[in-house]
């Protein structure tokens, strides 16, 4: 049974030691090191070996000395057994290293004797190896979005691995690609457009729905329960079969190729979510206060206005702040109602670009910065808000 | 009183609802409906403008003093398809003016030249001529004359709103289409990226959910995906994928693991060989599924995240008392509390991803293998610009998504009544 436990822990630990330094390594070969092998078996026995004589030490010496002496012996190992390598990539072994053997702190041959430990140490391990791998799996291409935006294409095509920014460059050099896409490719305009069709769309949404939302909530009118179920199954209904009815009509209405025609789409495709965001919370709004609003004399207009409005604030900042998200990432209709780039949005003009075989990836990459940054920004902000937005909106995308 | 109040309260109740409704209506149930008109229709993209007579002004001086000139209107029919009814011509000329040998179509009458062109049929075209002359014999200004723009009208029929229908579309979608092979591909894609989500996603929730430092930072990061423009994200998976200098590429060659470039989302199969059996998977889809997969499993994360921190904790404990393993405890405390979860994402995503274009659309078009229905209403209706067939393709989607929905409720619905 002991020995079981023993050798999943020793397997299972060195495997996630081995994928953590396998990472360090790809990303350390993104910096310009020329590695050419992964040396998985070699990494594999190193850290058995190191976890074995972790075990064996036990408890015998001082954790933080054990740990630091440990990590340093199996550095030394790595750098003697491994491909020649600078010393900041050592460094970085050693400090992972550490952070691995800290990680087994609370095992022991003692603690190798517990119920169930084969299994807590796979879901421990499991978990440790999880957070890396979604980091590293999530990160990755919006490093490669980054730094590809920083360099040039002929580097890029000479050594497609070596991402390294070479900051002794002046600034204009490295910003370069961001001076030439707001330049020569107009994309101050496209800013403009795409802000303003996404706060158009946020403010009048906000408009439509909020009395709707309240009426849903709060007044009785026959139909309502068809509505309050129509507006789930609506947000159901894809963009892409509304499309060619839209396209045809708005074609002869010449609505295409204007700002208003994109904001009239948005609202109408974001406001069922809106609605039912909104009515959510308005219902759970006290009607007692209303009341005292009805006493006072106001009529709907104003119960909504001086009472329902500032209750609700938080919830109308997360209808605002999902819909706002909606409209700026949105593609689908800007793909089709776009033809000239007059009237490009962000996400457009950087379709238009790519359509051009010549453009260089650094100015792909460095409009998507562009696009994907501020919806970044709004997010790590505002998470709180967007993160209950997206839960309560639930089912749209 | 009451019944006054609440006749009050409804009137209220339908001005707050009607713009929202009326919006909504317009924009997306009317063209629901209109695909199913569209559908039955032989309509091109080129046939939806409505035909409209034109005429362009050209004016040249034919005397020496510049008293006379000639005006030209190089007249024509706006479609190539359609004819337009009685024409009718205006065009307004200064004063002292006077037409010379007017054409017998039109008169002059206090200034103006009022012309009845009768029915152009479809691609028609003429030059009309016009001779005019200054009464006084002084010289006109051909810029005056030039920057009066002719006034036309004419009766045509909206190609859109004509009575004659077909089935053509439908047949077509049925019959030349490899129907079957898109509806699989769709079903693929939708079936594997939706299962795919969800497993992702309750993996990540169950990381997320376990005492670690920095798991709120862990939460927004696995959110990223999710937020980003879709544009920006598939041309970095683009870029990182290509053959021939993409950085996944280049890393396995690199590293050894493969010998020459794979190229994910261009090749249509690969063949893979597995304990000596070997088979064909369709690379360039599973790629796209891959991606779809990134990109939607914060969703369900998310969901699966908020649900497994509202299950009691005491649960839990009560499982350690009884001498629980942890996987003991996953299977018969987790899984039961987030199934209900999993049934309404499995519903949604499943819908969602059946729709979905961008992504596909961005990262390969629709080629090599991943041709799906709404890709398909885009091919058939802008590519080809066939109109009456992309709709007849969404009105396919519409009908298969109505009968999701319809399977969905009647399981749903008796799950409900027996619990």
């Amino acid at each position: 049974m002991k020995i079981k436990s023993l050798i999943i822990f020793l397997v299972i630990s060195s495997f996630f030691l081995t994928c953590i330094l396998s990472i360090w390594k790809i990303m350390s070969t993104l910096q310009g090191l020329s590695f050419t092998n992964l040396n998985i078996t070699l990494v594999f026995s190193i850290g058995i070996f190191l976890s074995l004589l972790f075990v064996i030490i036990g408890n015998k010496i001082n954790h933080l000395i054990k740990i630091f002496g440990l990590s340093f012996l199996f550095s030394i190992l790595y750098f003697y057994l491994n491909e020649a390598s600078p010393y900041w990539y050592i460094l970085g072994v050693f400090l992972i290293t550490l952070f691995f053997t800290n990680k087994l702190k609370k095992y022991s041959i003692q603690s190798l004797k517990e119920d169930f430990i084969s299994e807590k140490i796979i879901f421990d391990f499991i978990t440790l190896f999880g957070i890396v791998f979604f980091a590293f799996v999530i990160l990755f291409p919006f490093y490669i979005m980054l730094v590809t935006s920083f360099k040039t294409q002929i580097a890029l095509l000479v050594n497609p691995l070596d991402f390294s920014l070479d900051f002794s460059k002046n600034l204009t050099e490295l910003f370069k690609s961001y001076f030439v896409i707001f330049d020569t490719y107009n994309f101050t305009r496209y800013i403009l457009i795409s802000s303003a069709v996404s706060i158009g769309t946020v403010i009048v949404t906000l408009l439509f729905a909020i009395p709707a939302a309240y009426a849903v909530a709060r007044l009785n009118f026959f139909g309502k329960n068809f509505l309050s179920t129509s507006i789930l199954i609506i947000y159901m209904f894809p963009a892409i079969v509304l499309v060619i009815p839209l396209y045809t009509v708005f074609s002869q209405l010449g609505l295409r190729n204007s700002i208003f025609g994109l904001l009239i789409v948005y609202t109408a495709t974001t406001l069922p979510v809106a609605i039912y965001m909104l009515q959510g919370y308005f219902k759970s709004i006290p009607k007692e206060i209303e009341d005292a609003g009805i006493m006072d004399g106001q009529n709907w207009f104003g119960i909504i206005l001086k009472i329902i409005i500032p209750l609700s604030l938080p919830a109308i900042a997360s209808v605002a702040l999902y819909v706002f998200m909606i409209a700026w990432n949105e593609f689908l209709f800007s793909l089709m109602f776009l033809d000239s780039p007059k009237s490009f949005t962000l996400s457009r003009a950087i379709q238009y670009l790519s359509g051009d075989a010549e453009t260089p990836r650094q100015y792909l990459m460095a409009g998507s910065v562009v696009v994907t940054l501020p919806v970044l920004f709004i997010f790590i902000y505002f998470e709180k808000y967007l993160v209950s937005g997206l839960t309560a909106g639930s089912v749209k995308e | 009183m009451s019944v006054s109040l609440s006749k009050l309260e409804k009137r209220t109740a339908y001005t707050l609802v009607l713009p929202a409704v009326l919006l909504v209506f317009a924009i997306v149930l009317f063209p629901i409906f209109a695909n199913v008109w569209i559908s039955f229709k032989d309509i091109e993209l080129k046939d939806i403008r409505i035909p409209e007579p034109r005429a362009k002004k050209i004016v040249k001086s034919i005397s020496e003093n510049e008293s006379e000139l000639k005006v030209i209107y190089k007249l024509r029919n706006s479609s190539l398809i359609q004819e337009i009814r009685n024409v009718q011509f205006q065009d307004k000329f200064p004063k002292n003016i006077s037409p010379i040998d007017l054409d017998p179509r039109c008169n002059f009458k206090s200034k103006k030249i009022i012309c009845d062109f009768g029915n152009w049929e479809a691609k028609y075209r003429e030059n009309f001529e016009i001779i005019i002359k200054n009464t006084n014999d002084e010289r006109i200004d051909k810029k005056i004359i030039k920057s009066r723009k002719p006034i036309l009208s004419g009766t045509a029929n909206n190609p859109l709103l004509t009575t004659n229908f077909t089935l053509k579309n439908f047949k077509k979608v049925f019959y030349e289409n490899n129907f079957v092979e898109l509806l699989l591909t769709t079903f693929y894609f939708t079936f594997f990226g939706t299962v795919g989500a969800i497993i992702f996603g309750i993996l990540a929730a169950q990381l997320v959910n376990q005492n670690i430092r920095g798991r709120t930072y862990m939460r927004g990061i696995l959110l990223f995906p999710y937020v980003g423009p879709v544009v920006a994200l598939a041309y970095t998976w683009t870029l990182l994928l290509d053959p021939n200098s993409g950085t996944l590429n280049a890393l396995l060659v690199n590293f050894n693991i493969i010998e020459t470039p794979i190229n994910l989302l261009g090749q249509k199969y690969i063949t893979l060989s597995i304990l000596g059996f070997e088979f064909k998977l369709r690379l360039a889809l599973t790629t796209v599924i891959f991606f779809e997969i990134w990109r939607y499993f914060p969703l369900a994360f998310l969901f699966i995240l908020a649900r497994l921190q509202a299950i009691p904790q005491s649960l839990y404990e009560a499982a350690e008392v009884d001498g629980a393993s942890p996987t003991q405890k996953f299977i018969h405390i987790t899984l039961p509390q987030i199934t209900a979860i999993i049934s309404i994402l499995f519903m949604i995503r499943f819908i969602w991803n059946f729709n979905k274009f961008e992504d596909i659309f961005l990262l390969t078009g629709g080629a090599s293998g991943t041709r799906t229905l709404p890709i398909n209403v885009y091919q058939q209706g802008f590519a080809v610009s066939d109109i009456g067939m992309g709709s007849a393709v969404s009105i396919v989607i519409v009908m298969l998504l109505l009968s999701f929905m319809f399977i969905y409720f009647r399981l749903v619905g008796k799950k409900a009544n027996e619990d």
